[in-house]
């Protein structure tokens, strides 16, 4: 067999990775236009950072979000792992096929459509509407995304490993924050992670579910880029596509380390 | 034993209560407010089911449920139905488009060195991380009259500059944006297809004289079948009802459902209205949803 790879692979990646990054690219370049006309470019400049810094709204709605986003995943994680344990381990139980439909069935469907049933929940039942009403939309529909993640690794590890623990005598909550937890942690992380940046990404269900005073931003976005293309908007998504990046590049590089180092002491015990 | 199993039973207990009540009883509620109408009041619309006001009220409630919006909705001369068969189109289309562009990446990927295939992998995901209003609006300063593309093309001679490309606020545009923001979606099913499958295949059909392309058509293009069932539904699925795409790049005259429904919500502030059309929509969805379901179970639990 051929090594490496062919021109044709080759060329699909490249252009490929281009159309990928490219639009981004080009909005982060723009981000430093020092114009206040985004296509013309009219030398560096660092003055819509500034601006940034002085737009209250922005900052309070760039809060609202974060706040959101934390509580959101956190309790999502919690429900998501819960719902992966008894999808991966329970076999078949009563109600097992509305259960497993429950949480497949949000991954696919249409944000207006989650958007509005929740809205319409939160009326019937005369719930004030704000920064909490996101925060139980959010974590419904992002759960749902966790448990996946969580599953994808509960069905490839080695189940005997539990089996030992509960067989030496263990109690099974035990049993699950000493082997279990331990071993799916990884993927219990990326689903926080996962969630997280679902829940600071939402538009259609924040603005279905919101009330006065809880603005999240990318309501605040919308509301602007419907206005126009603006270097303040370039900006304040440079800084986001920056913060991502850094915390998604950071995790990656820490569960690669993980993993060699379980590998090597995997290996280890083998020898020994 | 009875401690365990009752821990057991919370483990169940918990996410199935969550998502019974603020996933499932909220369908029910939509179903039902599709079927009462506006009204000038809190909430916005009549019959309101009053548990307290006795079983005579409640009755009456029911019988004041109709299939009106229903039928304003499916009525030829509201374009709703255009709307639906306009979303099923353009995201069909976009689909397919999704599946052309997406699966010479994915196979380029998984048949790349070992080596580096966890890196290209990551950069597939890194932009999905990353804000999809963020991605769509980027589309916007590229696509504009007076945009970047046009820039280009004007600067390379291509196009005269009093004739700039009109492709902001069409439906080419809601292509791009589409293709565009839900390509990781398509990549990743089609690449964990791919990687799986065992490459002395296609050495042995390549020593039995098989030309490439045939080798291709007989054995990756089925062995990636699941991979693109359950790409295209990833895709397809969301595309339908997509707000924020035909909103952010559409024109005036895409008329896509999940537009409509807001419109129908925040505009015209019709609440029974957008409920029966939400309820259509789910109807129109329910079987690739079902589909996808069930892909996606025998994915998670059938190894």
């Amino acid at each position: 067999m051929r090594k490496g790879l062919s021109w044709f692979n080759t060329t699909s990646i490249v252009l490929g990775f281009a159309f990928l990054y490219l639009p981004i690219l080009l909005l982060v370049i723009y981000s430093f236009n020092a114009s206040r006309l985004v296509t013309v470019w009219a030398g560096f400049s660092t003055e819509w950072y500034w601006k940034l810094l002085q737009n209250d709204q922005l900052l309070e709605a760039a809060w609202v979000t974060l706040r959101v986003a934390f509580i959101s995943a956190s309790v999502a994680t919690v429900l998501g792992t819960l719902a992966a344990i008894a999808l991966t381990r329970y076999g078949r139980f009563n109600g097992r096929m509305l259960f497993s439909g429950m949480v497949y069935a949000p991954l696919v469907m249409p944000e207006v459509i989650t958007g509005l049933s929740l809205l319409l929940l939160f009326v019937a039942v005369n719930f004030d509407r704000g920064f909490w009403t996101i925060t139980l939309a959010h974590i419904t529909f992002t759960m749902c995304f966790v448990s996946v993640v969580v599953q994808s690794r509960l069905v490839t590890f080695d189940r005997s490993l539990e089996e030992a623990a509960l067989d030496l005598g263990c109690p099974p909550l035990k049993t699950f924050f000493v082997v279990t937890l331990p071993i799916i942690l990884p993927a219990v992380v990326s689903g926080w992670m996962l969630a997280f940046t679902l829940s600071l990404d939402d538009l259609v269900i924040a603005s279905f579910t919101t009330g006065p005073g809880a603005t999240t931003l990318p309501m605040r976005i919308y509301s602007q880029v419907r206005l126009g293309v603006t270097p303040e908007i370039n900006a304040i998504c440079t800084i986001m596509i920056g913060i991502v990046t850094v915390v998604v590049v950071l995790a990656s590089i820490i569960t690669k380390r993980q993993e060699v180092a379980r590998e090597r002491a995997e290996r280890l015990a083998a020898a020994g | 034993m009875a401690a365990k199993a009752k821990g057991r039973w919370l483990v169940l207990a918990v996410p199935y209560l969550w998502l019974l009540v603020l996933f499932l009883v909220p369908f029910l509620i939509v179903f039902k407010i599709s079927l009462s109408q506006d009204a000038i009041a809190q909430p916005p619309y009549e019959p309101v089911f009053d548990l307290a006001a006795g079983w005579d009220a409640i009755t009456d409630a029911f019988s004041q449920l109709n299939f009106d919006n229903y039928a304003y909705v499916l009525s030829w001369d509201n374009e709703f139905i255009e709307a639906y068969g306009s979303s099923l189109w353009i995201a069909g289309i976009s689909t397919l488009l999704l599946l052309a562009v997406g699966y010479p990446i994915a196979y380029g990927m998984a048949r790349a060195p070992k080596s580096i295939r966890p890196t290209l992998l990551m950069l597939v995901i890194l932009p999905f991380w990353t804000s999809f209003l963020i991605r769509v609006y980027a589309w916007i300063g590229i696509l504009s009259p007076e945009g970047l593309l046009n820039q280009l093309l004007i600067a390379l001679g291509i196009i005269s500059p009093d004739a700039p490309l009109q492709i902001l606020a069409t439906d080419t545009a809601v292509y791009i944006g589409i293709v565009y923001s839900y390509l990781p979606f398509m990549i990743l099913p089609l690449y964990s297809a791919l990687e799986k499958m065992d490459e002395t295949l296609l050495e042995a059909a390549a020593d039995l004289g098989c030309p490439p392309f045939a080798a291709f058509w007989k054995i990756t293009w089925p062995l990636s079948l699941p991979g693109v069932f359950a790409g295209c539904l990833l895709c397809f699925i969301p595309a339908v009802g997509e707000f924020v795409i035909p909103d952010l790049l559409g024109g005036s005259d895409t008329m896509m459902i999940g537009k409509v429904l807001w419109t129908e919500f925040s505009v015209n502030r019709s609440w029974t209205v957008s409920s029966a059309v939400a309820v259509l929509l789910l109807l129109v969805l329910v079987v690739p949803i079902v589909f996808y379901q069930n892909v996606q179970a025998k994915e998670m639990e059938g190894r």
